[in-house]
This record gives structure tokens, sequence and C-alpha cells, in this order.
């Protein structure tokens, strides 16, 4: 009788050890870079480290979790908010900041079992009106002043370089602390749950997966990962406009990244994040015509690369830096052919 | 109070109309159309154009704007909408949006970001209204704009219930496959749909500037309103999207009486508290109440 | 000239080929019966017949025409028809709207309303009623009727006898036979119901994992041979 290959399963693939190795050191020394960068790059950085976290947030949520939410600027505006309401009680600035993120995430706590059970598309509008809501109910605080907005007075008592300096730690802490969250939970038990519900939601329940549980988790965590970006927003750029920071274009931008980068794959966003960065420091101030650009170049990705840059690359390569699913190998070998990054089932086209 | 009521009622009406369009894309195509609001402000500025430019009446503006709207809604389905639906359920978010960019942008560019009315257009019109008993006084210009919306899904109603394409329009809503199969060429039909949509948007567009003055950034205002009259009548349903708009606008006239902020916030909080209770019915009724749906235990 | 002539068809779903190099020639007036099990490919093979799958290699031609690249709607303006697994019906509009739009959007011809219910007769006091508030084999009925109202010189039934009750099978063969002894329309039925298809139809193809593994006159083949091709252990005749 022949032996048995062996079988093997394993979640870390070389690359992806490699990876999570470089990354780790690139967060180190970026850690170091205000030491020897310009003031610019800093700040430049800092936006991009904005992004990228934006971009996995709502990437989690609608890539992972099947949950597209056209309100997630309430977490962002909301984090700042209640930082500007501290800050007014005394506390110092930059715990203000980290309390005022905590704070709009634990209000995803409560929000979250009546909007988890409407269904998709009342779900993103329903998300898009409490933001529009609370961006209400905050212009009745008079220390925001209605249209106007104010300012974080406060971080002005900092020596810019040094504002500039912590705004960048704080953001360069806050986006590896939810990557690493994040990836740490789509690895686990969580990940392959969310995907199950996002695929068939149905059948996920019939195998015993606590869908609310799940959604919940996922939902909390996207809260105050967009919290902190938002509070990372306000410190570096002070004014807080409640127009401007519950604004739905934050939507728009996220989902420009996610679906630019790849959705479903946890490198994409990030992807995405450097494609708008850059896109916004060419032709940022081409005012209404750059949102009208975002849309035509999402238009053209969707026609041509509708798996996103890095669901392209992993479609053709197999190529997955951060693994999230798992490897099979038979006898030491790893089987072969990475199916295709499932692409959501696009709406018949009768034509 | 009965006053507001009253007003409230009214302008359901045009909220009925705005949100007719919406509801009929996403009803026929399964297209959300991000763009819907701007799309009612373009057809403002039309109409706003013929009547300071060529002196005409609105109404008589409108007879020659809502064909070309028409028209617009095909091509754009055609060119646009159709495209980006091969790429999922998220690219039309993002293309409609852009959508919306590019109209806001052109219309600046085209008429200035002054806010516009029509009210001067209709003139007395605008501030005439009636008398009635108990000391309610009526405005012309909403009553005859609910009765132009009850007279628009009354048409509506009748084009779908005993017209060949209201026929192929259901048949394709319903089951876009068995519609080719029995000879519904889906893509026309889509066609019609959203020149349909887009006619009512600038149908309503010029409603609103009669009553009151817009400006090219005003779209996602109006969109997002449609949106809550839409769900609040219930997705899909013709007369939910009347029903809908007029809870949406007694929400609204009553939070006025309390402050200007009051107006948008009323309706957003009547949308979410519809929308609870349509839970609380389905969902918690039948498992176990309050406490269930706010412990999130299964 | 044969009517229908299916030539090196292939589908797929996916990554999966549901339909390998089928090749089929159906002749005016004659019933074709397809048997074969679940998942054998009847139906992928019905709706690349139809339009409303692509296909990924292969023609179709119907009464020589190619046909291969056209939508759905213009294959019934062709001549082809299709009663669709499951009906699809459209449930909200009446019985009788199911009828007008498949009247109004296909060709003309002898079959209209009233000899449509002359030939379905069970569906004359059901006009007013929504499709959706049918039992099984009205619905089944008023599927077979909105696809004659089209007018086709091609019919296609698939399964039209799943989940009816026996008399209602047993009816609903009855209108088919008499569609048949009108000479008129040609037809090809997806069946499971083995012995109600033999007693029907004039020819029988065979198909297993998206090939044709056996094709014969009804009268000719054994109940023998077609078990053995169904289940996959025949050498038939194959094309």
């Amino acid at each position: 009788m022949s032996r048995m290959p062996q079988f093997l399963v394993e979640r870390w693939t070389v690359t992806g050890r490699l990876t999570a190795a470089v990354a780790c050191t690139l967060v180190l020394l970026l850690a170091l870079l205000p030491g020897f960068a310009g003031g610019l790059i800093v700040d430049k950085l800092t936006t991009l480290l904005v992004y990228i976290l934006l971009a996995s947030m709502w990437n989690l949520l609608a890539g992972y979790a099947g949950l597209v939410s056209v309100g997630q600027q309430v977490f962002f505006g909301l984090g700042a908010y209640f930082a500007l309401r501290l800050v007014d009680l005394g506390i110092p600035p930059y715990l203000a900041l980290l309390l005022g993120a905590g704070g709009a995430g634990l209000a995803a706590i409560p929000l979250s079992p009546f909007m988890l059970r409407l269904k998709g598309g009342e779900f993103a509008i329903a998300m898009w009106v409490v933001a529009e809501a609370v961006r209400i109910i905050v212009m009745f605080d008079p220390l925001v002043q209605g249209e106007t907005g104010t300012s974080l007075i406060a971080l002005n008592s900092f020596d810019p370089d040094l504002r500039r300096n912590l705004t960048f730690w704080l953001a360069l802490g806050s986006t590896a602390m939810i990557l690493a969250l994040t990836f740490w939970l789509l690895r686990g038990r969580i990940g392959a749950a969310a995907q199950a519900i996002r695929d068939d939601e149905e059948a996920a329940t019939s195998i015993g997966i606590g869908v609310m549980r799940v959604k919940q988790i996922i939902f909390v965590l996207a809260a105050l990962g967009c919290a902190l970006a938002g509070v990372v927003w306000l410190a570096s750029a002070i004014t807080f406009q409640p127009r401007t920071i519950f604004g739905v274009q934050w939507t728009v931008f996220m989902l420009f990244m996610a679906l630019v980068g790849g959705l479903r794959t946890f490198e994409g966003p990030i992807f995405g994040a450097i494609v708008f960065f850059l896109l916004q420091e060419a032709f940022g101030d081409f005012g209404v015509w750059y949102l009208a650009g975002l849309g035509a170049v999402a238009v053209g990705f969707a026609l041509f690369l509708p798996d996103g840059v890095w669901g392209a690359v992993r479609g053709r390569t197999g190529l997955e830096l951060l693994p999230t699913g798992a490897q099979l190998s038979i006898g030491g070998e790893p089987v072969s052919a990475r199916p295709r990054v499932p692409r959501p089932g696009p709406v018949k086209d009768p034509a | 109070m009965l006053d507001a009521a009253l007003q409230g009622i009214l302008l359901g009406g045009y909220y009925a109309v705005l949100a007719a369009g919406l509801s009929l894309m996403f009803g026929v195509i399964r297209f959300i159309n991000l763009a819907h609001g701007d799309l009612a402000i373009l057809g403002a500025y039309l109409v706003l154009f013929c009547a300071e430019r060529f002196g005409l009446s609105p109404w008589l503006a409108l007879v020659l704007v809502l064909p070309v709207m028409g028209l617009f809604g095909w091509v754009l389905q055609g060119a646009l909408f159709a495209r980006t639906m091969r790429g999922g359920f998220l690219l039309p978010l993002l293309t409609t949006f852009g959508l919306g960019a590019v109209l806001q942008n052109g219309m600046f560019g085209l008429f200035g970001s002054d806010a516009r009315s029509l009210g001067n257009a209709i003139g007395s019109l605008s501030w005439e209204s009636w008398q009635l008993p108990f000391g309610i006084s009526l405005g012309k210009l909403p009553v005859i704009t609910f009765g132009i919306a009850v007279f628009v899904l009354v048409a509506l109603q009748l084009v779908l219930s005993h017209t060949r394409l209201g026929r192929a329009i259901r048949a394709t809503s319903a089951d876009a496959e068995a519609a080719e199969l029995v000879g519904v060429d889906a893509r026309t039909v889509h066609r019609a749909a959203a020149a349909i949509a887009v006619a009512l948007a600038g149908l309503a567009g010029a409603l609103l500037a009669m009553r009151a003055l817009v400006n090219p950034y005003a779209g996602p205002a109006q969109l997002i309103f449609a949106f809550e009259a839409v769900v609040i009548g219930g997705i899909g349903s013709l007369w939910g999207t009347l029903v809908g708009g007029i809870i949406l606008g007694v929400a609204q006239s009553f939070g006025s009486l309390l402050s200007p902020q009051w107006f948008q916030l009323a309706g957003h909080v009547v949308f979410l508290g519809v929308l609870g209770a349509r839970l609380y019915f389905s969902h918690a009724g039948r498992r176990g109440g309050l406490r269930f749906l706010l412990t999130g235990a299964r | 000239m044969s009517l229908l002539s299916v030539e090196n068809l292939v589908a797929r779903h996916g990554l999966l080929t549901a339909v390998h190099d089928f090749s089929c020639t159906i002749e005016p007036g004659e019933v074709v019966a397809i048997v074969g099990a679940n998942g054998a490919g009847k139906t992928t093979l019905f709706r690349a017949i139809a339009g409303v799958h692509t296909a990924a290699g292969g023609t179709i031609r119907l009464a020589g025409a190619d046909i291969t690249a056209l939508p759905p709607h213009r294959r019934v303006a062709a001549g082809i028809a299709m009663v669709p697994e499951g009906r699809r019906l459209f449930s909200e509009m009446t019985v009788d709207e199911n009828l007008r739009i498949a009247c109004e959007n296909g060709r003309r011809g002898s079959w209209t309303l009233a000899t449509v219910l002359e030939a379905l007769p069970q569906l004359q006091p059901l006009l007013r009623v929504p499709a959706g508030g049918l039992s099984g084999g009205q619905r089944q009925a008023v599927a077979i009727g909105r696809a004659l109202m089209s007018n086709p010189a091609l019919l296609l039934l698939d399964e039209v006898s799943l989940g009816l009750s026996p008399i209602a099978v047993a009816g609903l063969y009855e209108s088919l036979a008499a569609l048949k002894a009108g000479g008129t329309t040609t037809m090809v039925v997806v069946e499971q119901d083995l012995d109600r298809v033999l007693g029907f139809a004039d020819r029988v193809i065979c198909m297993l994992e998206g090939r044709a593994v056996l094709e014969g006159r009804a009268s000719e083949l054994s109940r023998s041979q077609i078990a053995s091709a169904y289940f996959g252990l025949a050498t038939g005749q194959v094309h």
C-alpha cells in the first residue's frame, strides 16, 4: 500500500512571512522619519496614512463583510467632535484625540444592532442619513459655531514641528495598530465567518455562525478606524468644519480607493490609497472636475480591471503578500493555481 | 399646527415627483442614481434659462424642457449607466457621483453660483393663497404642485397598467431574463425607464425652483430627501413614494416650527424611526421584542 | 433544410463546462426529447439556444440563418420560444397580461389569444387572476400559452412536468399531444419522466455531462439502452 501523501495547511507562506517582516521594519523606519525628513514629507505621509486607514476600513466593511456604507464619515467626524469637546473640558489635545476616537468607536456599539439588521440599500442610505443627522446635531453645539466651524486651538500651543511629528506618529501608530488588528481578525474565525456571511448570509447562519456578532465586531472596528483617521485629520488641519468633516465625499473617496485597489484583498486598499493620494497631489486643485475625473478613472477600472489593481495582480500571479486565507500543500508541494479572486456578480445585463 | 400639517402634505407632493424617478430607476433597472438630485437642479436651470432668456412662462418652458430631459436620460442610460452595471454594485455609485460632480460644475460654469428662483417668472402665483375656514390658508403653488404630483403618478400608473411599454417595464423589472424570452428588448425598456425618470427629475427641479431658491450645488440635499421618501414609502411601490413623500413633508414641516435645522433633522429622525419600526415589527416582534433588538442576541 | 442546427456548441458556467461540443439537428415538425440526469447540461443547452446564456463556442442556425450572436429577444423574432425551467411567469401580472406581453413582442401568426385559449381551455376562467396565485399545473399552462403567443417556429419546453401532480402532468401532455397533432409546431422537450416522453417524442437525445451519448428514434430505442446512456454505461450513436 502506498504511503499517504502528507497534507499540510499553512496559514503563513514564505512570502507572507517576508512581507510581515518588511512591514514591521517599514513601520519602525517610518517612525524614525521625522528625524531626517522635511516637514512637507511628514505632512504628506500623514495624509497618505489617513487614506490608507480609510480605504482599509471601507474594504473591511464592504469587501469582507458585504456591508456597503455611504455614511462612514459619521465616525470620521464624530471622533473629531468628541476630541474638540474633550479639549474644551481641559484634557490635553493628543489624549483628547485618542479618547475622542475611542468614543466614536464606542458610539458604534449601540448603533449596530439597529443598522446591521437593515438590508443592503437601506443600510447604505440609513448610514448616510445618520451621518447627516449627527452633523446637524453637532452643529447645534455652540462650540462648533454652526456653519463656520471652529478650530482645535489648543494645538497651536505646540511647536509646529512637534505638532506635525506628533500627528504623524499618531497616524502611523493608529494605522499600524488598526491594520494589524484587522489582519489578525481576518485570519481568524471572524474573517472566515465574515466572508461566509458576505457570500450567503442564510447559509452562514445555517452552519452556526453568529452573524450579528461577527457583523458587530467588524462594524465597530471599522468605526474605530475611521474615527482615528478623523482625529488625525483634525490634528493635521486644525480646523473643524462640520460640512467638510461629515461630508459624503469621504465615502466617495473610500469607495474609489477600495475599488481601484481591489476589494476583498488585504493589500488592495493600501494600493488604492496610494493611487488616490497621487491623483490628489497631481489634480486636487481642479476642484469639482477632479471629482468627475475620479468617476471616469473608476469607470475605466471597472471595465478593464474590475478586481482592482491588486486583484488583477493576485489573479495573474497568485501573489498574496499578507495571506488571510490558507495554503494547502500536498506532499510538500503547494497546491497550484490560486483561483481567481471572486468578483461580485454583476446584475445581469440582458444586452 | 394644522397649517404645518397641510404644508407638509403638500410638500409631500413635490417629494413624490422627485422620488418617483429614483424609484423607477431602482425598480426597473436596479440602478441607484446618485446624480438624481443634480439632474433635478439641471431641469430647474433649464427652465430658468428659458424663462429668463426667452421670456417664456415656466409652464411653457417645462413643455420644452421635459422632452429634452427625457432624451438626456435615454442617452445617459445607453451610453453610461448600462456600461457601469457590468462593474457590479459599487461602480454605479461611483460613476453617478462623478456625473453629479460634472453637472454641478457645469451648471456653476454656465449659470454662476447665485441662488436663483422661478418665483418672479410665475408672478403672483408664488405667494397667492386660498383662504379656507378656520383661518387656514393654502398657498396656491403648493396645491398646484401637489395636483401635478398626483396627476403625474396617475399618468404613470396608467402607462404601467395599460400600455405596451408599461407591460414591458413591469415584466422587465419583475424578471428581466423572462422578459427577454418573450421578446422584450430589455435595453430599450431600460432606456425608456431612464428617460421617464430623468424627465420626472427635471419636473421636480422646476417645481422646487418655483417655491424656493436653487443653486448649482443643491442636488445632493434633494437626493437624500428623495431617498428618504422612497424608503419610507417602501422601495418599489409607486404610490408608496407619495405616502413616503407626505410623511417626510409633514415631519419636516413640523420640524421647521422648531428651527431651520430641525426641518432637515425631523425628516432624518422620522426616516430612522420608520426603519426602526419596520424592523421591530418584522424581526423583533416575532422573536422577543425590544430587548432582542437591543442586545443583538440571536 | 433543418429548422434548428446546433454545431459544436460549448457553454460554460465560470470554470465548469456544462455543454461540450454538442451538435444536433432538428427537422421541421418533429418532436425531439432531450433526456439526461441532473447536471447533464440540458437546461444550459436550452438557455444557449434561446440566447440567455452566451455560448463559449460553436454555432446555432435557425432555418439556415446564423443566430449565435443574436440576443434573446431577437431570437424570439426569428422564431424561437422557450418555456423556461421553473416557468418564470410575471407573478404580479395577470394571466391575460402574461399572454398579452408575449403577443405584443412576438411574431404574428395563427396563435392569438383566442386560439391559445382553445388549445388550453383551462386558462379561460383564469384570465384576470395574477399569475402568482395559480396552482403549479395552471402556471405551467400559462407558461406554455405565453410561449405559443410568440408564434414560434421552434418551441423549447424545459422540464414542464417539474413539480406537478400526476394528474396535472397528464393533462399537460394531452394539450401538448394536441399541439403535436396540429403539425405546425416543432418542439424540443427536456423531460425527466422517461415514460411520458418516449410516448410523446419522435426522437430522443440522451445527454451526459454535457455531451450527447445516445440518439435515435423513440420507437427504436429500448428502455435499457436509454437507461445505460443515462447513467453513462452506453456506447450508442454519438455525434
